[in-house]
């Protein structure tokens, strides 16, 4: 009986050779822009963490009092902007791709889930913000939590657990998802485009 | 022209779509990613130094006890004989509505849908007593005046009926009361110890003890702002800024944020419940609009498991236009 650490090993090097992996060639129908949006989203995504990081080494009050730690929460909040852009334009791309064919349904959801994260992620991070527009989301934002019994466990008016969840639970959860649809999409590969065969039923016919 | 389904079988298509062994192009998948993420730092940059950011300062009950002394006071007075919102809301901060399930102005806290009343069945995970949170556990650190723990006293000692006659004559002072400077002259009436006690706190108020107050338990350092943001919620100094702002539920609420900024635009479709009747003017518009988002939500994650919805792309084809590159030079597809 092998070890654990050699069937680790040899199930991972089945499911994703380093040619998979980080490969140096791909299928010549990936040529359209959209494509480019999914290294965008990892792009911004490399934004908010960096100035996250900075915000979080300063905690949470420094950017109220320094010219500096105000800019980059303007970097931090504008790198959400474009993350959220970047991402539902590759979401809406790879809808009309039907992008979860041939087995990538894993895939879609893990992207999916992705989206459904990141939307905590932000909420708590506008939460955390010690400014009035915190104070404003939280007060109404806690009808809807507490309609839907979250608000038991998930208190949108305490500042302290909205920071922890905004600074490591959720971010952590991004990025581990993130790394998973990453690693789906390259051991699936791209998918190919949809048969021309399944479009000639919808062609326009030409009037007699 | 004539729209026919697409023809071929979901496994067939499926089947099409596991291998691709056609021709392939160079791809560097590293440098794509530093160069996508280097484009994004500059237009990020570049938007940070041009729009900055929103910092509004945060509203203080100091504040908005000598901003608003008289709003300030009808607020505390609702606490006290239990007639605002938080006295009234029910799980997860206590057990109220006293009115027969309703708060006094029609709303009701304890949302439901069906038969589902999960807020009332998670209960009351984080207590507040209105009366004694925001009015008689302040008054009590006051104890250097006696006047002020004399008419504690009274009012702590009289029977339900005498309280309720007192704040009831207090409040219809209120209404005709001054407010000039910061102070508020309230006209005599038989309102006995709550004159005092209300006089007493809105002095603490505006000395900024109650910010101080209503944060303090048994731990020095403090990261809760449940109690103080619901107190200030109850009154009218966050309403009145957010009103300013353009920021009520009613104008797409908390998916924007102060100035012209973009907000939280992602959240458009939870908001956009809202602006909805009769959902956004039902007394359970929470739950439903939240109830509603779930089942999309869940819905746009099985999107490859929903006959009718994963044809979509197939049935309107814009990924002729995607692919159209690809299917010019590979006319068989």
């Amino acid at each position: 009986m092998s070890s654990w650490t050699a069937r680790l090993r040899e199930t991972y090097l089945r499911n994703l050779p380093p040619e998979k992996l980080l490969p140096d060639s791909q299928p010549a129908y990936m040529e359209s822009a959209i494509y480019v949006f999914g290294a965008l989203t990892i792009g911004a995504l490399f934004t908010i963490i960096a100035s996250g990081v900075i915000l979080a080494l300063k905690g949470p009050t420094w950017w109220h009092t320094s010219d500096i730690g105000h800019f980059f929460n303007s970097v931090h909040l504008w790198a959400v902007e474009l993350f959220f852009f970047f991402m539902v334009i590759h979401l809406w791309g790879k809808f009309w791709m039907s992008a979860w064919r041939g087995g990538r349904s894993r895939v879609w959801m893990s992207g999916t889930i992705c989206f459904l994260v990141a939307i905590p992620t932000a909420f708590t991070g506008y939460l955390s913000q010690q400014n009035f527009d915190s104070q404003w989301i939280a007060t109404q934002g806690k009808d809807g939590m507490n309609a839907l019994g979250v608000g038991s466990f998930f208190n949108v008016l305490n500042f302290g657990q909205m920071y922890s969840y905004h600074v490591v639970l959720l971010p952590a959860a991004i990025m581990a998802i993130v790394g998973l649809h990453l690693l789906l999409v390259r051991r699936h590969g791209i998918v190919p485009p949809i048969p021309l065969a399944d479009l000639a039923a919808t062609v326009t016919e030409p009037k007699a | 022209m004539r729209l026919r389904l697409p023809r071929l079988s979901n496994a067939e298509l499926n089947d099409a779509a596991r291998h691709y062994d056609g021709p392939t192009r160079p791809y560097d998948i590293v440098k794509e990613v530093c160069i996508a993420s280097a484009a994004v730092v500059l237009l990020v940059l570049a938007l940070a130094f041009v729009f900055s950011s929103p910092d509004e300062s945060p509203s203080t009950i100091a504040q908005w006890s000598r901003q608003m002394p008289a709003d300030f006071v009808t607020t505390a007075l609702s606490e006290l004989d239990g007639q605002s919102e938080t006295a009234n809301y029910g799980p997860p901060y206590n057990n109220g509505p006293t009115n027969n399930g309703t708060y006094y102005d029609g709303t009701n806290f304890q949302q439901h849908i069906w038969f589902i009343h999960i807020e009332k069945w998670l209960g009351v995970t984080h207590p507040i007593d209105a009366a004694q949170a925001y009015v008689l556990a302040p008054l009590r650190t006051i104890p250097d005046d006696p006047a002020v723990q004399s008419a504690l006293k009274a009012y702590l000692a009289a029977p339900a009926k005498e309280q309720n006659a007192w704040t009831t004559a207090y409040g219809n002072a209120l209404n005709k009361a001054a407010a000039a400077n910061g102070s508020l002259t309230v006209p005599a009436g038989a309102y006995g110890p709550v004159g005092t006690m209300m006089s007493s706190l809105l002095a603490l108020a505006q000395s900024g003890g109650l910010d101080g107050d209503l944060l303090a338990n048994k731990q020095f350092y403090q990261t809760d702002y449940t109690a103080p943001l619901l107190f200030l919620e109850d009154g009218s100094a966050l309403t009145d800024r957010a009103t300013a702002q353009h920021l009520l539920g009613t104008q797409w609420g908390m998916m924007n944020e102060t100035g012209s900024y973009p907000g939280q635009v992602w959240l458009w479709l939870y908001t956009f419940w809202y602006q909805v009747k009769p959902i956004g003017t039902s007394p359970n518009a929470d739950i439903l609009a939240g109830t509603i988002m779930g089942v999309l939500s869940l819905a746009l994650l099985l999107i490859p498991f929903i006959p009718g919805v994963r044809s979509i792309p197939r049935v309107i084809p814009i990924y002729k236009l995607i692919w159209r590159d690809y299917y010019r030079d590979h006319p068989a597809g």
